[in-house]
């Protein structure tokens, strides 16, 4: 197989201080499928094409944020890996497995905290639940959508402080491809980095802020414009609190729409981009292009955007 | 049904501190009421009690409150009047002051400080506030 190592961004648990509100959200209105509740209250969710069991997991507390991201590995054996390697670097901290079947129908899960404050979670097993066809002769998509209904859970975007050593955690160890990045001021530190396991323009991107493990958004994937559209339709149809949208980015060029879930963690929905093998050069923004680079159409910085984190 | 909110105190946005009034109605929050009279004052952030950009102190009045981020406010401050206008209930004309604020992280290129002489950045003062590294 080709693509080897990480495979992709397999869950995003969240934070929500309203778990009937939240399940509306993330089912009425983005049209994600519950697969699971567990007997501490979470409720685990899918995307309808998405064949594994899960891959956004709620929590009910008192706070808002992302409790962890999860990725998943090709094989065991990737996973015992990339465990030692992460170890032997000394990048991340709090390592520790997390026993099978924490999460249902996962395996055992390595869990590691970056340079950024961010808990991250590796495992090579999960249940296949399908997407609702068969894999003999299917069709296109099943019966029984609701809402939006994004295809897949596609990324992160995370805030903290220490970008360099998490890009040297992603990128050296785990293999990932930096595609696009914003430089700032005459020393051209990195602000912002955004990198792939796959061919994606990214499967997760970091904002260096002082900081230590904030959440800006999950995204999820829609089909085309028009969907994002109809997102923008169901966000007002259902007072959804809305971010910014529908517009376009710069960086990865995706189309896109950004609203809050109930607890004010941002969720974004966008179609588009690029396909990112690992030798296309590095796309590099300067700060003082940034408003363009992050909206395309506005060309201007939107504070609203850039500061609200959970 | 409605009762009115007033800013006391310069708040983001305004000339003065008299200037900063607005009604809101029984079945919406403080800055639900705000922003569909296309008033300013309160920062707006996520509208869901997560973010904390929207922070308040009532001075005055009677309210209540939605389930509300601890990280943004902490149970004795919530005895002091600390809320989160997108949890804010008023059950009476209320006077409150602005706390929270839109975090400085990025700031408008006009706002900004240019870093020293440099040519190059001289006349497009950087869009990205990194002074926190200094």
């Amino acid at each position: 197989m080709a693509l080897t190592g990480v495979l992709r961004p397999g869950h995003v648990a969240l934070r929500v201080l309203d778990m009937e509100a939240s399940i509306h959200h993330y089912t009425h209105v983005m049209g994600l499928l519950e697969t699971a509740r567990d007997d501490q209250g979470r409720v685990f969710l899918k995307a309808w094409d998405e064949h594994d069991h899960h891959s956004v997991v709620l929590r009910e507390t008192d706070s808002a944020g992302m409790d962890y991201m999860g990725w998943r590995v090709d094989s065991n054996a990737t996973l015992e890996k990339f465990a030692k390697d992460i170890e032997e670097s000394g990048l991340a901290s709090e390592l520790s497995w997390v026993a099978a079947d924490e999460h249902p129908q996962t395996g055992r899960r390595f869990r590691f905290t970056t340079s950024t404050g961010h808990v991250m979670e590796l495992y090579a097993e999960k249940g296949k639940v399908g997407n609702g066809m068969p894999t003999l002769n299917p069709d296109i998509y099943p019966d029984g959508l609701k809402g939006m209904s994004p295809s897949r859970f596609d990324h992160c975007l995370l805030y903290g402080d220490d970008l360099d050593n998490t890009m040297k955690l992603f990128i050296e160890i785990l293999g990932f491809t930096l595609t696009e990045q914003v430089i700032a001021g005459p020393d051209k530190l990195v602000i912002s980095a955004f990198m792939t396991c796959s061919n994606k323009p990214h499967d997760v991107a970091f904002i260096r802020q002082p900081c230590k493990g904030k959440f800006h958004h999950a995204s999820f994937l829609l089909d085309n414009w028009g969907e994002v559209l109809k997102a923008a339709d169901l966000i007002s149809r259902n007072r959804v609190s809305l971010d910014i949208g529908p517009t376009r980015h710069g960086i990865t060029r995706g189309e896109t729409i950004y609203f809050f879930d109930p607890s004010g963690n941002r969720n974004e929905v966008f179609s588009g981009g690029y396909i990112s093998y690992p030798d296309r050069p590095v796309l590099t923004w300067t700060d003082d292009e940034l408003g363009r680079a992050i909206f395309y159409h506005d060309r201007k910085l939107n504070e609203a955007f850039l500061s609200v984190v959970t | 049904m409605s009762h009115r909110i007033r800013i006391v105190g310069l708040a983001d946005g305004l000339p003065s501190s008299e200037s900063a009034s607005f009604e809101v109605r029984a079945d919406e929050h403080a800055l639900c009421g705000m922003e569909r009279l296309g008033r300013r004052g309160i920062p707006v952030g996520c509208r869901g009690g997560g973010c904390g950009v929207c922070k308040v102190q009532v001075v005055a009045g009677r309210y209540h409150t939605n389930k509300m981020s601890r990280d943004c406010v902490s149970s004795v401050e919530e005895t002091q009047g600390y809320a989160l206008a997108c949890r804010l209930y008023p059950d009476t004309d209320l006077d409150i002051r602005v706390v929270g604020k839109m975090g400085r992280a990025f700031t408008k290129a006009e706002l900004s400080p240019s870093q020293g002489g440099d040519s190059v950045t001289a006349g497009k003062s950087p869009a990205f506030d990194m002074s926190w590294r200094n």
